[in-house]
């Protein structure tokens, strides 16, 4: 096929792979589902229904297939540029020297074709959905060829020597950092990532049932276990439901795991790019330039944490942290043991300082405002029950509920505190923060744009700010939580000396309110790591 | 070394205050609108109807009045030759710090209630989507020469300030 032979990189305009003709329809039926039941209904009336739908349908796919007629791109020395659209033209562009990340991904239909889609993202004009410029449906070998070009790392006869799937080409040079341990999929059922999918099928499926007028009690099987819930007394029947819940969404989230993290692997190539290649089904491909990448966050959601799991996301200009189990690209290691995250985070920062040192910890004053938030927060719902209780009559085991709710506030408080802390080592930021997922954030002054001190009244009550390091990477912000001020103020000088020193004043002059007590010299002593 | 952080040099227009008193009385004048309206189409509990009134008269009197001299003291901005400084808020303060060389866009706004008070407010962006500083309230002329000063200093410096 002439696919084969298409120069990856050439100022002419260029059509996607024909093969698209394939994938585009199929990919255009699912969302023109709604329409088309509607032309079927609405085509039954006048007796040919099958007819109408049929009529829908071609004309679906021939929408389908005008998309790859009417789509071209051409790559030129400074842009990329993606033409497409029938009625409303679209000329989408990106200059070369602005590009971030290349994204090359393959569902399993391109995969069966042997195709591959390349987003490249900007940075900036990603922060709207679908704001990169997406090639969707190159072969796999030119699309491979193209984001080495554009990246413009390695020449394109040696990235032409590409592998099966969407695998990195497996050269010598090429540094692995980390590859999937099939023994991490036990880390699988604590990522809680199948809890979206199964309330998803549980919902529709109860919809279903009440639509079609379904009786669970009719089948013998769900009868039996409806029956023994009703006879077994509420603190029994409970416990059963939240075990089979948990089992299921431990079984999903499993599922879950498998399909998006097997195959991993986490390269650094020698032009200066880190590679992250993965998925079972969905092959994806993300290159970041190390140029682009600031820092590491090693997070630990509480459920992971308790396992002893943690995960590695990348702190780089171009990738917004996003939702779900994949962090919208920018995930470099999957759940897996935490001595294997912090292996992984020293490796791509290059020193193990940010990640072993101790953290000075915030102080008695911070540790007291975590038990004031999170008792705050329990009183206002325990008063909430309590009045909804005397008010409406309800039943005594909402504020059992609520009151068997006040160790779990202060246990929060606790270990929120005992999150909390940060340090300056090996040169790079370092914050840590949170309870539910706590993330031990590192950061790359060069990476940090300005600072932000922000002091709510009670914070200056009690002599504390939160400092804030502004970058534009990854989650915009990192913040340096409830630390005393002449500390925050220190801090930021330490990491980038110089921009807050003209606005700093000693404290004798100090024309603060009087509410903010003198700051003492010495810094709180370390916690053990 | 323990040092705090001295307030930016400028205040912003002395007219802000009235300003934000005027935007402060016209939301709880929604408030209170609602709660007459309710008054009027509800028969029965008459006095909690109108305790409920006073009472947001008496806040709303007593934020419009409180607040927009709170905020004028806090609010206030600053550029040196190398950053750009301000400081804004009430009960709730934050200052912030962005180098000029890292100064994406500057604009300038006013919106109708500013333009009756001759008021305008620059935004000074950066690559980060956590750093806009926002000056409000300025009186319209400075405004003009802060955007002009700062458009000018931030061309000065290369690269795409990430």
């Amino acid at each position: 096929v002439s696919d084969t032979t298409t120069n990856a990189v050439s100022p002419d305009w260029q059509r996607l792979s024909r093969r698209m003709l394939l994938i585009h329809p199929v990919q255009e039926i699912p969302r023109a589902l709604p329409a088309l039941f509607g032309v079927f209904v609405a085509g039954s009336r006048s007796g040919n229904g099958g007819l109408w739908a049929l009529a829908g349908l071609a004309f679906t796919i021939g929408l389908g297939m005008i998309r790859w007629f009417t789509t071209r791109y051409r790559v030129t020395a400074d842009r990329v540029e993606v033409r497409q659209g029938l009625f409303r033209r679209r000329l989408l562009a990106v200059s070369r020297d602005r590009l971030r990340t290349v994204d090359v991904e393959a569902h399993a239909l391109h995969r069966l074709l042997g195709l591959a889609r390349v987003t490249v993202g900007t940075g900036r004009s990603d922060r709207e959905r679908g704001g990169g410029v997406r090639l969707d449906g190159l072969t796999l070998d030119v699309a491979e060829r193209l984001r080495d070009e554009l990246l413009e790392r390695r020449p394109a006869a040696a990235a032409a020597a590409g592998t099966t799937g969407a695998a990195p080409p497996a050269e010598p040079p090429a540094a692995e950092l980390a590859r999937l341990d099939s023994r991490w999929v036990r880390y699988g059922p604590f990522t809680l990532s199948g809890v979206v999918a199964v309330g998803v099928v549980a919902g529709f499926a109860a919809n279903f049932a009440s639509e079609a007028h379904l009786d669970p009690r009719d089948y013998g099987v769900l009868r039996d276990v409806i029956d023994r819930l009703r006879d077994a007394p509420v603190a029994l029947a409970v416990a059963e439901g939240l075990v089979a819940a948990s089992a299921v969404v431990a079984a999903a989230s499993t599922v879950g795991y498998v399909l998006a993290f097997w195959n991993f692997r986490l390269t650094r190539n020698p032009g200066g790019t880190l590679h992250v290649a993965r998925g079972l089904i969905t092959a994806r491909a993300t290159t970041i330039e190390e140029r682009r990448l600031h820092g590491v966050e090693i997070s630990e959601p509480l459920l992971l944490r308790a396992v002893g799991g943690a995960r590695c996301i990348a702190i780089a200009t171009g990738l917004r942290v996003g939702r779900g189990a994949e962090r919208g690209g920018s995930l470099l290691l999957p759940p897996a043991p935490a001595r294997e995250a912090e292996r992984v985070a020293a490796a791509i920062v290059a020193t193990p300082a940010p990640i072993t040192c101790p953290l000075a910890a915030h102080g008695p004053r911070a540790s007291r405002r975590r038990y004031t938030r999170a008792l705050a927060g329990w009183a206002l719902l325990a008063g909430a029950v309590a009045v909804a209780c005397a008010a409406f009559d309800w039943p005594a085991w909402p504020w059992q509920v609520a009151i068997a709710l006040l160790p779990a506030a202060l246990a929060l408080a606790a270990d929120r505190y005992l999150s909390l802390g940060h340090a300056f080592a090996g040169g790079r930021l370092v914050t840590r923060t949170g309870s539910l997922v706590r993330r031990r954030s590192i950061l790359a002054p060069a990476g940090i744009i300005g600072w932000n001190v922000e002091r709510t009244f009670f914070q200056r009550r009690a002599g504390l700010a939160t400092l804030t390091a502004t970058t534009a990477a990854g989650h915009q912000q990192y913040d340096v939580a409830d630390v005393e001020l002449g500390e925050a103020l220190r801090f930021a000088e330490e990491v980038r000396p110089g921009l807050l020193a003209e606005f700093l004043e000693e404290p004798a002059r100090a024309t603060e309110p009087p509410d903010v007590p003198p700051s003492h010299g010495a810094r709180p002593a370390a916690p053990p790591a | 070394l323990t040092a705090s952080l001295r307030p930016p040099r400028h205040h912003v227009s002395r007219t802000a205050i009235g300003y934000w008193a005027a935007r402060a009385v016209a939301g709880w004048l929604v408030v209170a609108a609602a709660q007459v309206v309710w008054l009027a189409s509800s028969s029965g509990h008459a006095g909690v109807h109108v305790a409920g009134l006073v009472a947001t008269v008496a806040v709303g009197g007593a934020h419009a009045v409180v607040m927009p001299q709170w905020r004028y003291r806090v609010h206030r901005w600053e550029v040196a030759p190398q950053a750009v400084y301000t400081r804004a808020g009430w009960l709730h303060q934050e200052s912030r710090i962005a180098p000029i060389s890292r100064i994406q866009t500057v604009d300038s706004e006013r919106g109708p209630l500013e333009q009756l008070f001759g008021l305008a407010n620059v935004t000074v962006t950066t690559a980060s989507a956590a750093g806009p500083l926002e000056i409000h309230g300025l009186d319209r002329d400075t405004a003009q020469r802060l955007v002009d000063d700062l458009t000018t200093a931030a061309q000065a410096t290369r690269g795409d300030a990430t």
